[in-house]
């Protein structure tokens, strides 16, 4: 069905050359493809679309590495994306951490009562804390604070042509817009991971000490015996592999964004959308490192 | 504002910029089908086109934003055509560009969107950066607005601070795009006189995209006219009036140039 409306041939640059009229018959359109081979092809394209994406997020983080160790160094721009990603997510970290860990204690508590088993609360709160909940949660949260705040500010940027008055001015867009970024998001999401850690570790201590009684010479020893450097090194590479995953996929969709208002919100979008599934999925990937 | 003037060299070859051939299609659909042309030395050249007829296309191979599929691009005599971002760098130099809507960074104050080149490419000290910036904003009348952020000044402003950013680095190809359009008639006329100017002032080789048939006539030293994808005559407004092609002079007669 495609040839009944084929673009004319563009010919030898000319344009005005009319077409003679078809002499043909008009072929027989086929049929509707039925609603069964449609959701095949678009089961079939999912998975080539999901790698072209993966394929362009690697090569822009490619090209980041590249333009990152050529001068000019931008030390004021990167404080700056460390005090956007890194200061000020801290108040959504923490309170994020702080309730995360109230309501793990709180079940851990109660779940661990009908074994007889709650002073292993320190322990196990503090484990998944160090490994999963602490980089997984707020690499979210920043994901959700800082990435889209990331998505639309470049998308404006693109579809106003500033990332083009970049260009001819011959500064490098990714070496002034991306680099920056995913430098701050490698080296704050670790940072961040530790703040939602203590202040986890410290709501679940206030919910099983000081709510239901625990001791908490047994809760904090508990913690100290079973959690080790490993826990932490395990929970950081997490931090840091999810800092460089989300910004660079922020930056990825406004980079690229095209068609005004609307590109930069679906942008927005999909580099919320992307980045939670990319996190989600890696976390798998690097906990197989670790186990 | 002199050190360049009259700074045309008169045993430099006329022909700054030479486009030959270039091609460039979007997922098979071709927009530059082969666009040959000159783009002279010191001298205003004026592209004209209908809607369409690739002239955004054009300027963003011509400043090399995206990589042409076929053709040449001569700077000087050498082929910028095919090189890579960083083999770049020194013809990037060699190029302002006035956006159509300015393409002002939000983020900065006006002072700061003019000052940015010289702190990006230059080691001028905090005094020499900011003597130069309010010398350019005051020849383009702008230097009260220093303060401000380009949301809120008005359109023309924007445009004069965009040219302003543009020439600070002193380039020696100033390319405008659409520099007239979304402008009330005496704002566009100012906009032409200040173009003129600046090619008088700074020596610089202007290249103008417009569909605006008034400014051509007032500014321009060559015009030039796309139409689907091809140039389809290159001379002077002079010469240009007297047209044989069919597709210039309809283009002409519909934007109501009276043909002699």
């Amino acid at each position: 069905m495609a040839e009944a409306n084929a673009p004319t041939e563009p010919g030898s640059g000319q344009p005005k050359a009319s077409k003679p009229p078809n002499a043909e018959p008009v072929s027989v359109e086929p049929a509707e493809p039925g609603i069964a081979s449609r959701l095949a092809s678009w089961l079939f394209s999912l998975p080539v679309v999901a790698l072209a994406e993966v394929g362009m997020v690697f090569k822009l983080l490619w090209e980041t590495i590249l333009w990152g160790v050529r001068p000019p160094y931008r030390v004021w721009m990167i404080i700056a994306m460390c005090e956007f990603i890194g200061v000020e997510s801290m108040t959504i970290v923490g309170l994020t951490g702080t309730s995360v860990g109230a309501v793990f204690g709180l079940q851990l508590v109660e779940g661990f009562r009908r074994l007889g088993a709650e002073s292993q609360t320190g322990s196990v709160v503090s484990i998944a804390l160090a490994r999963e909940l602490a980089p997984v949660f707020s690499a979210l949260m920043i994901s959700a604070r800082a990435g889209s705040a990331m998505a639309t500010e470049i998308g404006s940027m693109r579809v106003s042509n500033q990332i083009d008055a970049l260009t001819t001015m011959s500064v490098s867009p990714v070496q002034y817009l991306v680099f920056p970024r995913v430098l701050a998001g490698l080296l704050m999401c670790p940072i961040l991971a530790l703040l939602f850690y203590f202040v986890g570790f410290s709501g679940a201590w206030f919910v099983a000490v000081k709510l239901y009684g625990l001791d908490s010479g047994i809760f904090i020893e508990r913690m100290r015996w079973y959690v080790d450097r490993a826990d932490l090194l395990q929970g950081l590479t997490k931090a840091a592999v999810f800092g460089v995953t989300l910004t660079i996929i922020s930056c990825r969709q406004g980079f690229y964004a095209s068609g005004g208002a609307a590109g930069v919100g679906l942008a927005t979008n999909r580099a919320v959308v992307q980045s939670a599934v990319a996190i989600l999925v890696l976390d798998y990937i690097v906990t197989t490192f670790f186990v | 504002m002199t050190d360049r003037a009259q700074k045309v060299d008169p045993n430099a070859d006329p022909v700054h910029v030479a486009i030959r051939d270039l091609q460039k299609a979007y997922e098979d659909a071709p927009v530059l089908r082969g666009v040959t042309f000159d783009i002279f030395r010191g001298e205003i050249n004026v592209i004209i086109g209908g809607s369409g007829a690739g002239k955004s296309v054009f300027t963003r191979q011509l400043l090399r934003l995206e990589r042409p599929d076929k053709g040449q691009i001569l700077v000087d005599g050498e082929d910028i055509a095919q090189l890579d971002d960083w083999k770049l760098v020194p013809f990037r130099k060699k190029f302002g560009m006035v956006f159509q809507f300015g393409a002002l960074f939000d983020s900065m104050s006006v002072f700061d969107n003019v000052a940015f080149p010289l702190r990006e490419h230059t080691k001028m000290s905090r005094k020499e950066i900011r003597d130069r910036v309010m010398e350019r904003l005051a020849t383009l009348n702008v230097a009260h607005a220093e303060k401000k952020l380009p949301a809120q000044i008005s359109g023309g402003m924007q445009k004069r601070v965009a040219i302003a950013r543009a020439l600070v680095l002193e380039p020696q190809i100033l390319v405008y795009d659409e520099p007239t359009s979304g402008l009330d008639p005496v704002s566009s006329r100012l906009v032409d006189e200040l173009i003129s100017e600046t090619a008088a002032n700074f020596g610089v080789t202007s290249v103008v995209i417009t569909h605006d048939m008034a400014s051509v006539f007032k500014i321009a030293h060559h015009v030039s006219m796309l139409y689907k994808g091809v140039i389809e005559e290159s001379t002077t407004p002079e010469l240009i009036l007297k047209t044989k092609n069919p597709v210039v002079a309809d283009f002409l007669k519909a934007s109501g140039v009276n043909m002699g």
